[in-house]
């Protein structure tokens, strides 16, 4: 257990004196927020209608660009055949990278949300409701995300592949995060089901995801 | 020697060389005559929709496709797994071929499905619940033949491809689910779609069919002779594969030859 809480800090850390993976998801996320209403036209009440997909998406997006980044470089400089060689498993290993993705990535996607909440006028229960669905949500999002970064790590082209083989991975948490948004702030109706359901994805994930890396990950490191 | 089992022998790419060359014409031919059949029942001897009119024939090509995608996925997870656990090399040639043939099929359902929605529903496409499930599963299959066709070491891309492929499976129910909801009565469960306009299956359901027999009849025969028409097209492909593969190792093995041969000169 100390060799998995060692590799999380040490990721942790890393990404934070880095500081590129985090301020170009933030930046991204905060743009596609921005632009959007521009786009739309700023009729307030369009706004907040759409306002839960729009940033259900645009954070989809945001942590899709930093995916790659979990295995890619530790790969590319030979930390991680090293990390592999450790008394770690090699589960426990992608569990902590993505647990550290979801730290550094998702975590400050969701603390700006609501920032964002706030241009699209939301009011505060539908914006808390929606920082719930968010906070269960991207734990889906990293723990999915670091198969697609495993399958994907001695691929050609970079960053489309991941995206195409993603996206239907996350297509189920994207419904049930939008789906409780939307009941809540149009009553009535019952979000529990559809909270409950989200809940239980983020945990199928946390179970499928480790280990699916895991395998792929395998039979690349000698 | 220990004496082979059926599968084992199939499993012989030599032998699965030789039988699929006697038995692929048989297939191709009983494929093409069955579709026939099942064309001229469909377009002469079925009734005409007293709604839909004579966009209803749509439906003999359209339902069968929709099934053969799904069942090219089911047979590409098989083979995925059955590969990752004997690491068979015809496994893997079966997951690649099925992998490009099933798209096909799950490509010409959301072709004939939009040229039907424009008559019916006024519209190409509609966020119909089974019509979104079908577009990800043509996402899913399309993901991995990306993946399988952007890695260079081929024995590394058959295994991130039949990984891709078992994930599918895992995360397929969840996606069904979740775009097409869920009803348990005797669970007491009930998930609403997300969004439904396209008729629930009625072919294929608990207490019988629900369409009657004169188009039943012609649908069925179609299924049978597309379902054929799938196997010679993966059989087609898999020796297609297999041959490949065989010219890429006499081209190593012929380099070799050369190399070695250089150096023996460079020698003296």
């Amino acid at each position: 257990m100390r060799s998995f809480s060692i590799l999380l800090l040490r990721d942790i850390r890393v990404a934070f004196r880095e500081g590129e993976a985090i301020g170009t998801a933030i930046g991204f996320y905060l743009i596609v927020v921005a632009l959007v209403p521009i786009a739309v036209g700023p009729d307030p009440k369009l706004l907040s209608k759409i306002a839960p997909g729009i940033l259900w998406v645009a954070l989809l997006l945001s942590a899709l660009l930093s995916l790659k980044r979990i295995f890619k470089t530790d790969f590319e400089d030979g930390t991680l055949e090293i990390i592999a060689t450790s008394s770690l498993p090699l589960e426990l290993t992608t569990a902590a990278k993505s647990l550290a993705h979801w730290l550094t990535t998702s975590l400050p996607l969701v603390l700006f949300t609501p920032l964002a909440g706030t241009i699209y006028d939301l009011d505060t229960i539908t914006c808390l409701v929606l920082i719930l669905t968010m906070l269960v949500g991207t734990l889906a999002i990293s723990f999915l995300g670091s198969i697609a970064a495993a399958l994907t790590l001695q691929t050609r082209q970079g960053g489309v592949l991941v995206a195409i083989i993603v996206l239907p991975l996350y297509l189920p948490t994207l419904i049930y995060g939008t789906v409780t948004v939307s009941i809540t702030s149009m009553p009535p109706g019952d979000p529990w089901p559809s909270f409950l359901l989200l809940c239980s994805l983020s945990l199928a994930s946390l179970a499928i995801g480790p280990w699916a890396s895991a395998a792929a990950l395998r039979h690349q490191l000698q | 020697m220990k004496k082979q089992n059926l599968m084992q022998k199939i499993a012989n790419p030599k032998f699965f060389m030789a039988l699929t060359d006697k038995l692929l014409p048989v297939i191709t031919f009983l494929a093409i005559g069955i579709v026939a059949i099942g064309m001229y029942l469909a377009f002469f001897v079925a009734p005409v929709d007293y709604q839909q009119g004579h966009t209803v024939k749509i439906m003999f090509l359209h339902v069968p496709s929709a099934w053969l995608g799904m069942m090219g996925y089911a047979l590409m997870a098989i083979s995925s797994l059955s590969y990752l656990v004997f690491h068979h090399p015809l496994a893997d040639v079966s997951a690649r071929s099925c992998a490009i043939v099933g798209a096909v099929f799950t490509l010409l359902a959301l072709i004939t499905g939009a040229l039907w929605g424009k008559p019916m529903w006024g519209t190409y496409w509609v966020w119909d619940a089974r019509l979104t499930s079908v577009l990800i599963l043509f996402f899913l299959y399309l993901g991995i033949i990306a993946l399988r066709s952007s890695i260079d070491d081929e024995a590394l891309a058959s295994k991130q491809a039949a990984i891709m492929a078992i994930i599918g499976v895992a995360i397929l129910p969840f996606i069904k689910i979740s775009v097409e909801g869920l009803n348990i009565p005797w669970l007491g469960l009930n998930l609403p779609s997300w969004n439904t306009l396209h008729q629930p299956p009625s072919v294929l359901r608990s207490g019988g069919p629900t369409i009657h027999s004169s188009i039943l009849v012609p649908l069925l025969i179609n299924a049978l002779g597309f379902t054929l028409m799938f196997f010679a097209l993966h059989l087609k492909a898999m020796r297609n594969e297999i041959l490949r593969r065989k010219i890429k190792s006499l081209k190593l093995a012929e380099i070799a030859r050369i190399r070695s041969y250089e150096s023996t000169i460079a020698n003296f």
